[in-house]
């Protein structure tokens, strides 16, 4: 017998191929982040381009835009692998699905919610945000998409057999989500009010981190049923 | 060395297993047939455990494969309706990113894997410039690099061409000849001795 493929180095490998697939079609990953900034750029347009009215409205725009952004997202994150017949190899492959699943949404996370993350500041400061503010918006950003994606990967899994699921994934996905909303929009108000914002913080990173353990274990349950 | 007992399964209100019961021994080859829609693939995917089964069991070696499914599964190599390519990759590529996540692949066996379904050395070709039947020999060549004991194939014939099924043919015979063990659905006739042969008709 050949040397088996450690549970890493596969997940690993998965992680290269994603990467390799989204670098040959970059237009395809580009899009959440380009409808990202047009969601924000549309709120002083809808309401008014005073800097100081704008600036209480800037994090609920920056995480209604962050949220729908990554829910335009997640229709790429398995879709395409559950059609060709991907995922099913995976599922059979001996390999611990919940592990690939979550090296398969931490390159998701790459490709979609790090460029939010990168991008978040600098709309937040658009909108009439203090440049002290950027490292604060930065890191609420951070840990709420790293949850965004975690928990979405949950729902795609569940719409993968459907062929028009989009609607169904935001219904699925937007209850779970709204904790984030929450205390990400409260720790983005703080961070351009230059406030102390430990508390939603703090939330934050629980959130993220119960959903990283949490949340591959569930797609996988959720995409073994959709391959029935 | 596997076999299955009693299967039951329902598809909606359809009883598409209805108490199926059968055994293949290493060396043969379980061929799979019955009209479209008799509820082969439904079978084959159940054997897998990608469906789960309503009643019965299936062993394999000996053991429940419910019981140890990743045991079974590190043994087993199945091919599907989908191919599993990605249309940006080309062969060698794909079967390094696929069959790679399974076991350690050089560069040398992925180019001779691809020789023994009739791929050029260095084809580069992306995988969505082939035709179906030569997307059909890459999955064949994946199912080649896995080196499992245990085959099961859904249509692997499907798409290609005569030349391409005595390939195939001579590739299971070979797997055969090597103690492994096939199960194969497939309406067209298997170019390998009678002898290895078992069918299964579904009703």
């Amino acid at each position: 017998m050949s040397t088996p493929v450690s549970a890493v180095q596969a997940g690993y490998l998965l992680m290269r191929r994603d990467l390799r697939l989204a670098l040959r079609r970059p237009g395809e990953w580009l899009q959440p982040m380009v409808f990202f900034l047009v969601v924000i750029s549309l709120f002083p347009l809808a309401s008014t381009p005073e800097l100081s009215r704008l600036r209480d409205m800037a994090p609920a725009a920056l995480w209604v835009a962050a949220l729908l952004s990554s829910l335009l997202a997640l229709e790429l994150l398995f879709r395409e692998d559950g059609q060709d017949g991907t995922l099913e190899q995976l599922a059979v492959s001996g390999l611990p699905l919940a592990w690939l699943l979550l090296a398969k949404t931490c390159v998701h996370w790459l490709l979609t919610g790090l460029p939010l993350v990168l991008v978040g500041p600098l709309a937040a400061t658009a909108l009439g945000a203090p440049y002290a503010s950027m490292p604060g918006v930065l890191a609420v950003l951070l840990l709420g998409s790293v949850a965004l994606s975690l928990i979405g990967a949950v729902g795609a899994g569940l719409t993968l057999g459907l062929r028009r699921g989009g609607v169904l994934l935001a219904l699925l996905v937007l209850p779970l989500a709204v904790p984030v909303l929450i205390y990400g929009g409260r720790a983005t108000a703080l961070a351009i009010a230059l406030e102390p914002m430990t508390a939603p913080m703090d939330l934050l990173a629980a959130i993220a981190v119960l959903s990283a353990t949490l949340a591959p274990l569930a797609a996988a349950a959720a995409v073994r049923i959709s391959l029935e | 060395m596997f076999s299955a007992t009693n299967l039951h399964l329902w598809r909606g209100d359809l009883h598409v297993l209805r108490g199926l019961s059968f055994s293949v021994t290493a060396g043969y080859c379980l061929q799979v047939t019955g009209i479209n829609g008799a509820g082969k693939s439904t079978l084959l995917r159940a054997l897998c455990g990608l469906l789960p089964l309503e009643e019965g069991v299936v062993n394999w070696r000996g053991n429940d494969t419910s019981r140890d499914r990743h045991a079974f599964h590190a043994e087993l190599a199945w091919l599907g309706h989908g191919t599993a390519l990605k249309g940006d990759l080309s062969a060698a590529e794909n079967l390094r990113y696929s069959a790679g996540l399974r076991r350690t692949l050089s560069a040398a066996e992925i180019g001779h894997a691809l020789a023994s379904v009739g791929f050029a050395a260095g084809d580069q070709r992306l995988a969505r410039q082939m035709s179906a039947g030569q997307q059909r020999r890459v999955a064949l060549a994946r199912v080649l690099l896995l080196e499992c004991a245990l085959w099961i194939l859904d249509e692997p014939t499907a798409n290609l061409d005569s030349h391409g099924q005595a390939v195939f043919g001579q590739l299971l015979h070979a797997h055969l000849q090597r103690g492994g063990l096939a199960i194969v659905a497939t309406h067209q006739a298997l170019a390998i001795p009678g002898e290895r042969l078992q069918e299964l008709e579904l009703t």
